[in-house]
């Protein structure tokens, strides 16, 4: 962790001196007041305020840091790259042998990684920070395989003209059904059930009346 | 296992050196005991069990690789 001692005429100037110096912003920092200041009386016996600024570890590296440890554990040693996305969210890509293990059944095992990791990341964080976790292009896979599978569940229920619920999925899963069927003048979606095991309901838009 | 358990528990917590866990070997199955801070109950166990169950699935996948079937037990 990197902290700069740093003195202004005032508080407020010690602390604006210090981010610039160490190219942060107000909430990345922790500030301690080490003096006051004082202004004294005619320029006599007047002090500089003194200000300790802390950089604070930013919640991707914070969620590097978690997952390195994790790997190790599980004598892993994948390439690991972190990603920003345009949307503000941070993408973590493993790539390597035997990866499978951190994917499970259906990203099962991802996405309780992802989560914990995410939790890790923003402990003690105000501005939550989104991070996605993927191995070898799963989340790609993934959400084709979904897009499919909203498809697919439609066209039967148009034909059976009755709602069928998927099995439960984590809320970005669930976001891939709903926006594939948006467009779908004759079947909606919607969300039923608490999480971990909310799941998405497709069923006719229109129910034709008897 | 103990020590995926520990890793995780303690990232987790807002008083990691109360963090505790202990293994008791069974015939088919290993149970790992997890004990916490009385306060940090709540960070390991998550809203509808949701940390606790991404902890067993975590661990689920590290057991695979050893094949043995390990419960968590959170106490």
């Amino acid at each position: 962790m990197k902290t700069i001692e740093k003195q202004g005429k005032t508080v407020e100037e010690a602390v604006e001196l210090a981010l610039k110096e160490l190219n942060a912003k107000k909430d990345e920092v922790l500030i301690e007041v080490l003096d006051e200041g004082s202004r004294g009386l005619f320029g006599l016996l007047s002090r500089m305020a003194k200000v300790r600024v802390t950089l604070k570890k930013k919640p991707e590296e914070k969620a590097l840091e978690f997952l390195n440890g994790l790997l190790k554990i599980f004598k892993l040693e994948p390439d690991i790259k972190l990603e920003y996305q345009e949307d503000g969210m941070c993408k973590i890509e493993m790539k390597g042998k035997g990866l499978g293990l951190l994917i499970g059944k259906h990203g099962e095992t991802l996405n309780a990684l992802q989560f914990l990791t995410s939790l890790v990341a923003n402990k003690g964080n105000p501005n939550y920070k989104r991070i996605i976790l993927d191995v070898e292009g799963y989340r790609k896979k993934r959400e084709r395989t979904l897009k499919e599978l909203a498809l697919k569940i439609a066209k039967k229920v148009k034909e059976t003209k009755k709602s069928i619920a998927l099995e439960p999925m984590p809320p970005h899963e669930r976001k891939i059904i709903h926006n594939t069927l948006q467009g779908d003048n004759r079947v909606k979606t919607h969300s039923e059930g608490e999480e971990p095991y909310r799941r998405v309901i497709i069923s006719l838009k229109y129910p034709p009346v008897k | 296992m103990t020590e995926l358990v520990e890793y995780i528990a303690k990232a987790l917590v807002d008083h990691p050196e109360e963090v505790t866990v202990n293994r008791v070997e069974g015939e088919q199955s290993v149970i790992i005991e997890l004990k916490v801070h009385p306060d940090d109950m709540g960070k390991i166990i998550g809203k509808q069990g949701r940390i606790a169950k991404a902890i067993r699935t975590v661990v689920k996948a590290a057991a695979a690789k050893e094949g043995k079937r390990v419960i968590v037990e959170i106490l």
